[in-house]
């Protein structure tokens, strides 16, 4: 089968020298719902530049759809929506004005760009600012703006470079629906996020980007099968003073438990424990759970984790490649 | 892909930009013009007596037609790319599949229009002036379309190397504006030293003005087939440096 997106051997130098990608290996299946995560700077973004080819590429090849963007690169375009991480767009021109031309670009006709236009802008909710210029906009506006502007061709992969950075949290549950519903509809989606919740909760296979190199290319569940501890918080029911609290904690066995403070207990259980002996200890010191939540978002704690790991690894073998600050810098720069 | 539909979209959301802010781009030149013909044409002009065979006035009629072509050409194309590339809208074509070379014509198109649109408006204003004759208006039409394409293109190449808005006053500046006030707009370039008149036929607004000018007078101080040579050779030659910077993506692309 075509994969949507194949990556092999990327690599980029940037003129002063700073190597952002190193020769990755990737592939995107269609109809996936893939997240890219990695630090500030791990090449995230100058990957994205090199498939949309914002980026010239110093080696490597890249085909979306089967279609090489160097001999193809047109049609390889034709095929992706790009939602960049900064706002691209004329802050002068009127919504309507900028999806209609986009579409343009494409070779969609003015009719039929004005029928989609109308289309994203009402499921974006934007269809009341439809003649107003960008400027007007709020942030979480500017950002739906372009996921319609990018949907105005009706790309078969839509990649999204931090779309929901910056926005509010119903806004962002509300753009979450919508990505849903696209891939439903059979659109490959790429996404790079900082917010892990976010990746762990759209996304179905999963790559992880560090100094240019790629850390985990593997599904999601795969990943979170990985991780062999989860925190859980249990909120308790007044009446027990916290020393007595703190006396359960400390005598009970098998089970690492943490006092918050007089009401709040924190609970590590690795893959040989259970919920279940953790409730019989807590009947049978008489403490009455009122709710309980898993604390920690897993994907983030396995993301450090892995990070961490290469980070380590690095130091040992000092081989100088410059630390997330330094790549920050560079990548800022480019 | 639709090239067609593409270039037509680059070139109604340039037309659409100038459109926008009409006030900054076609009310200036219309008042410029009026001062010049005030002062240049009624107060010094009667005194001046005649040039080439005209009245002062009507003399410098299509040279100052052609100023505004050259400046309104070259500053909408400058200030337009140049924004895109410092908003990055630019990427908005850049990403999609929209061949260089027409990249490079939707915007010198649109560098056309307000080129030819600003000179119309131009010739409308001096109509209050002086009566306009017509020697030849096919000469006019092709004079003033190529030289906006001309300085179209050079606007573009200047607002891909830009790095600043700073960048893209440099060359108005001190290039073109020189080159424009001598370039015969005023003064028939027979009248300068024979060192001087060899200099001038270095400037290639000196062919562009006096084409225009054989079209509205029927005189000209170069021939028109070397007038159009030096236009021709100008388009094409900045065509290919344009399209070879935009390939290469140079200042677009890192």
């Amino acid at each position: 089968m075509t994969y949507a997106l194949e990556i092999s051997a990327l690599a980029k130098t940037y003129k002063g020298g700073f190597q952002a990608l190193k020769g990755i290996d990737l592939t995107v299946s269609q109809g996936d719902f893939f997240a890219l995560l990695g630090p500030n700077g791990a090449g995230k973004s100058t990957s994205i530049g090199v498939i949309t080819s914002l980026v010239n590429k110093t080696a490597g090849q890249v085909k979306v759809f089967g279609y090489d963007i160097d001999t193809d690169l047109e049609k390889a375009k034709s095929f992706i929506g790009l939602v960049p991480q900064e706002f691209n767009f004329s802050q002068f021109e009127p919504l309507m004005h900028i999806l209609v031309n986009q579409a343009g670009y494409y070779g969609v006709s003015k009719s039929e760009a004005i029928k989609r236009a109308e289309k994203y802008l009402k499921q974006l909710e934007l269809w009341d600012k439809r003649d107003e210029p960008a400027r007007a906009l709020s942030g979480g506006m500017k950002r739906r703006l372009m996921i319609a502007r990018a949907l105005m061709h009706e790309p078969k992969m839509l990649i999204l470079d931090e779309p929901t950075a910056g926005v509010d949290i119903e806004l962002r549950r509300s753009m979450w629906d919508f990505l849903r519903e696209l891939n439903k509809q059979g659109i490959t989606i790429i996404l790079t996020t900082h917010y892990l919740e976010e990746a762990e909760m759209l996304c179905r296979n999963i790559a992880i980007i560090d100094g240019g190199e790629i850390v985990e290319d593997t599904s999601m569940k795969k990943l979170l099968a990985q991780l062999d501890v989860e925190t859980f918080v249990f909120d308790i029911k007044l009446g027990l003073a916290l020393s007595e609290l703190e006396q359960f904690a400390t005598q009970s066995q098998a089970i690492d438990y943490r006092v918050i403070d007089d009401h709040t207990l924190e609970v590590d259980l690795n893959k040989s424990q259970n919920l279940n002996q953790v409730f019989e200890q807590l009947n049978a010191a008489n403490i009455e759970v009122q709710s309980m939540r898993n604390k920690s978002n897993r994907l983030e704690a396995l993301f450090v984790s892995l990070i961490n790991k290469k980070s380590s690894v690095i130091n040992e073998k000092s081989t100088g490649s410059a630390d997330v600050g330094q790549q920050a810098v560079a990548e800022g720069a480019k | 892909m639709n090239n067609s539909i593409a270039l037509k979209s680059i070139l109604t959301k340039e037309i659409q930009r100038f459109m926008r802010i009409w006030v900054q781009t076609l009310v200036p030149p219309a008042i410029t013009i009026s001062l010049y013909f005030v002062i240049f044409g009624s107060l010094i002009g009667s005194r001046i007596g005649e040039m080439g065979g005209f009245d002062y006035m009507s003399f410098i009629v299509p040279g100052l037609i052609m100023m505004s072509v050259i400046t309104n050409s070259y500053s909408n194309v400058a200030s337009s790319f140049f924004s895109a590339k410092w908003q990055r809208n630019v990427e908005e074509m850049l990403v999609a599949p929209v061949p260089n070379w027409v990249i490079v014509a939707g915007y010198v198109g649109g560098g056309m229009c307000r080129g030819i649109l600003v000179g119309l408006i131009v010739t409308l204003v001096s109509l209050l002036f002086v009566d306009i004759q017509l020697h030849n208006i096919w000469i006019i039409i092709a004079t003033v379309t190529l030289t906006s394409a001309t300085f179209a293109l050079g606007g573009l190449i200047n607002a891909i190397f830009a790095g600043s808005f700073d960048d893209i006053s440099i060359i108005p500046t001190f290039i073109l504006t020189p080159l424009t006030y001598l370039g015969g707009v005023f003064y028939s370039i027979s009248l300068l030293p024979e060192f001087w008149q060899g200099v001038s036929q270095a400037n290639p607004i000196v062919y562009m003005v006096n084409a225009f000018r054989y079209g509205f007078l029927g005189i000209s101080d170069v021939s028109l087939v070397t007038a159009f040579a030096v236009i021709t050779f100008f388009i094409v030659t900045l065509f290919t440096i344009a399209m070879t910077l935009i390939s290469k993506g140079i200042g677009l692309r890192s």
